[in-house]
């Protein structure tokens, strides 16, 4: 078993600003652990996560990969949660290359095809627009969970994306609600980019029911 | 922690600055065990300096510039800032 990443050096004043991990955080850590092996098998040596928060899926990931196998690149658009992502790789001993970004933009160019594990946890609630747009905008906490129309507001700008960062063995985990229409979110990245899909781990948990899906080639 | 790996994968994303746009260039880096063309020869000591440079030297405060739009990635307390402003956003 892996253990979960220690975040104790976190505080009360952190998760003001910051997405406290929490029961859509856990479901991908338990993706992530369930597909340990495969993940290994394809000897990843680029990792990127969008939104990387409190730093805890990146630091479990290398935990599971080990430090030094492969690259762990994290961007976040809340320069609040890319300190505490900076802070948690130091904390677990995992170097998370932590910078503030939206989405993956100041990357595009140089990591054409190269993405060996593509990780999202989006803000996927439903909310108005204007919320969605506005709390990308302050780039505080809102940010982490107000999606907008059927909460795809964010993805549905970082999908178009996901291709071009994949590599040949890449692998996408994303984060998803029932209400994120997860059967259109597949057809789509089949029929626009040719990216296979299957759903990993689903759960309940209160009022929403979350998905982890899978893209590949 | 700005590695230089991690430097390496950054590019200017300014509206329209698509060319000339890599690598941004750090001011005053200050080292200089790296020949500027890649050796014929890439032996041990080569590849020990290059995993020096790319993985062992770490940028806590500075900034990055684009060589074609003089955009300035800033880097503090380890972390660049790679965000634009609402114009420059393509």
């Amino acid at each position: 078993m892996i253990p979960t990443p220690d975040l104790s050096h976190l505080t009360r004043q952190d998760y003001e600003h910051v997405y406290e991990p929490a029961e859509d955080t856990f479901l991908l850590l338990d993706a992530l652990e369930q597909e340990a092996s495969e993940l290994k098998e394809i000897r990843p040596l680029v990792c990127l996560e969008i939104g990387s928060g409190s730093g805890c899926v990146s630091a479990f990931i290398g935990g599971i990969l080990g430090p030094s196998a492969a690259l762990y690149l994290c961007t976040d658009i809340n320069a609040r949660a890319s300190r505490c992502t900076l802070t948690t790789g130091r904390q677990n001993k995992v170097p998370l290359e932590s910078m503030i970004a939206s989405l993956a933009l100041p990357l595009l160019s140089r990591l054409k095809h190269s993405v060996d594990i593509l990780l999202f946890n989006p803000p996927y609630v439903p909310t108005v627009i204007a919320e969605a747009e506005n709390a990308q905008g302050t780039a505080d906490i809102e940010g982490s969970w107000a999606g907008g129309i059927d909460g795809m507001q964010v993805t549905d700008i970082f999908l178009q994306t996901v291709e071009s960062l994949l590599s040949a063995k890449g692998r996408f985990y994303l984060v998803a609600v029932k209400e994120n229409n997860i059967p259109d979110i597949r057809a789509r990245m089949s029929d626009r980019h040719g990216l296979q899909s299957k759903i990993v781990m689903q759960r309940r948990a209160g009022r929403e029911h979350l998905f982890v899906v899978q893209f590949f080639r | 922690m700005v590695r230089l790996i991690t430097h390496n994968l950054l590019a200017c994303h300014v509206k329209n600055c698509t060319s000339n746009n890599f690598p941004l260039a750090f001011k005053d880096l200050g080292d200089t065990s790296l020949p500027a063309e890649q050796p014929d020869m890439i032996d041990d000591e080569f590849l020990q300096k290059l995993h020096h440079v790319l993985l062992e030297i770490h940028v806590e405060e500075g900034s990055m510039v684009c060589p074609n739009c003089n955009h300035v990635y800033p880097i503090s307390n380890g972390i660049p800032n790679m965000l634009l402003a609402e114009h420059e956003i393509g």
